[in-house]
């Protein structure tokens, strides 16, 4: 699904508008809130009226009169003076833009909340997405959504947290940021395309939010590294499902469909951030996903390569699926047995014994190395272990081919 | 993440419920109030409902093209359906939590599920 321009124009400006109006009046929650009316406002004034010359200056002045509408109406507040300063509405460029997305960005991802709701907030507030289209996009209803948002901005309120850049635990927000937007990523890209009509692409929203970061944070390799992740597995996604939704592996991929001017994108990222700056669990796994890129055939894939950045990767940032990722690795360079012996030791962690990738990766490398009852009863397994239907039915499929 | 949480009874379950006085059962029903309340403020609660009684239940089937139903049970069954919700939360172990809440987990019995979706991960 392609954006509409004034869509996209109102995503775009949604972070700078609510940015100047937290500037100017403090209050996160109430300025959210009135930003967001603002934006629906925009969605049904402007087809019908046109987009006004300035759209900035309508949304800043539109949600500074919402801001305060919303400020007389809440009544259990504790009335403060109202300044003919605070009436008026904030000048449309008081300070760069680009400073109040990130300073929001931060905000949205503030260590008092949730996973989800940092995902919801953030999604709302800097990616200027209206609930309803959040929660078709998770589907759930939107009152579960208003709900996260509203207890979200309530939290980040009652931790104190202030509109401004952090200082100490810089680095630890910062991860915090990136984390949130590969969710988003992550959260787009898994699930089947055309499940749900007018679906907001929340992989061209995570791309175009790292894009926005990138922006003011050129110099970050970890910024560079995620967006080439996400860029070089999007290319993917033309190739990964078939018509009718079923999944394909990578190994059997029509590489043709892939979408090679994001994988020029994203390799020329990759490789500048690499050689330019230290290397992170972003820039690896781009890295990785370069490799898979570059090979016109799953032949052709330089699975020593591949291993080496998984070695890397395991040392850099350990986690489950980066140990049963890299056992695929092994297997491909040193053979099925070596790699099976290495899953024997995976298994002795208590989050991978139970998961279903573990069957997955196990029922390929016996199927590998010639074992096809093995290899059925693993597959099987693992059918009923996921909690995804395209998975079930792709890992079904493959035990059918060996019945 | 959704998962289900499944609410069983059974006959000792809700006799002990018809036999409570007034002020207790008030107090079950405004329990379960502030449960829902909280699950709402958080945002989790996509959905709950509680299900009339077991002997209401039609049973559906479809033979030879003709939807034929049949009514109950109405014998005494070892437990059933009562109630359900559906939450839309962090983790296993934050619907468990939800869960352990539900007053019938400790007299009857209360079953959480995940339910499936259609995210699908490369192979």
């Amino acid at each position: 699904m392609t954006t509409p321009p004034i869509a996209g124009l109102l995503r775009e400006l949604a972070p700078q508008v609510l940015g100047a109006l937290v500037r100017r009046y403090g209050g996160f929650d109430t300025c959210e809130d009135a930003v967001q009316e603002a934006l629906l406002a925009a969605a049904t004034q402007w087809p019908v009226e046109g987009i006004p010359a300035s759209p900035k200056g309508w949304l800043i002045t539109t949600a500074s009169r919402r801001r305060i509408e919303l400020w007389r109406a809440d009544t259990a507040r504790q009335r403060r003076e109202e300044t003919v300063a605070a009436l008026a509405p904030p000048d449309p460029d008081p300070a760069p833009a680009v400073d109040d997305s990130l300073t929001l960005l931060l905000l949205c991802c503030h260590p008092s909340l949730t996973a989800p709701s940092q995902v919801a907030l953030t999604l709302r507030a800097v990616g200027g997405l209206t609930t309803a289209e959040i929660a078709r996009a998770f589907l759930v209803p939107e009152a579960t959504i208003a709900q996260r948002i509203s207890r979200a901005k309530q939290r980040v309120k009652a931790a104190g947290a202030e509109f401004r850049l952090p200082g100490a635990d810089r680095a630890e927000r910062f991860a915090a940021v990136l984390q949130v937007l590969y969710l988003i990523f992550t959260e787009g890209h898994t699930v089947s395309s055309g499940a749900v009509v007018n679906r907001v692409e929340l992989t061209a929203e995570a791309i175009r939010l790292v894009r926005q970061l990138r922006a003011e944070l050129p110099e970050d390799g970890e910024v560079a590294g995620l967006l080439a992740l996400m860029l070089l597995t999007e290319a993917r996604r033309p190739a990964r499902t078939r018509a009718d939704g079923a999944l394909v592996p990578l190994a059997e991929q029509d590489r043709r469909r892939w979408d090679a001017g994001a994988i020029a994108e994203g390799v020329e990222l990759i490789t500048t951030s690499l050689a330019t700056t230290p290397v992170g669990p972003y820039q690896l796994q781009a890295a990785i996903a370069a490799v898979h890129a570059e090979a016109a055939k799953a032949e052709d894939t330089d699975w020593p390569q591949i291993l080496t950045l998984y070695d890397l990767l395991r040392t850099v940032a350990p986690g489950p699926m980066v140990t049963l990722n890299r056992v695929v690795a092994v297997a491909m360079v040193r053979g099925p047995d070596l790699a099976l012996a290495e899953l024997a030791d995976a298994e002795r962690d208590p989050v991978l014994a139970k998961h279903y990738r573990l069957d997955a990766v196990r029922a390929h490398l016996l199927d590998q190395r010639g074992d096809r009852e093995g290899a059925r009863e693993h597959y099987l397994a693992a059918a009923r272990r996921t909690l995804s239907i395209p998975e079930r039915a792709y890992l079904e499929s493959r035990a059918a081919l060996l019945a | 993440m959704k998962y289900v949480v499944l609410i069983y009874g059974n006959p000792e379950s809700r006799t002990a419920w018809a036999g409570m006085p007034e002020e207790q059962r008030a107090a079950g029903l405004a329990y379960y109030q502030q449960l829902n309340d909280d699950l709402d403020a958080s945002g989790e609660r996509v959905v709950s409902e509680r299900l009339a009684d077991v002997s209401l239940t039609k049973q559906v089937s479809v033979q030879n093209e003709r939807t034929i139903t049949t009514d109950g049970p109405f014998a005494e069954v070892k437990e059933f359906l009562a109630g359900f919700y559906l939450l839309d939360c962090e983790s296993l172990d934050r619907a468990v939590e939800i869960a352990a809440r539900i007053p019938e987990a400790r007299f009857a019995k209360v079953e959480v599920r995940p339910v499936m979706g259609l995210h699908g991960d490369e192979m």
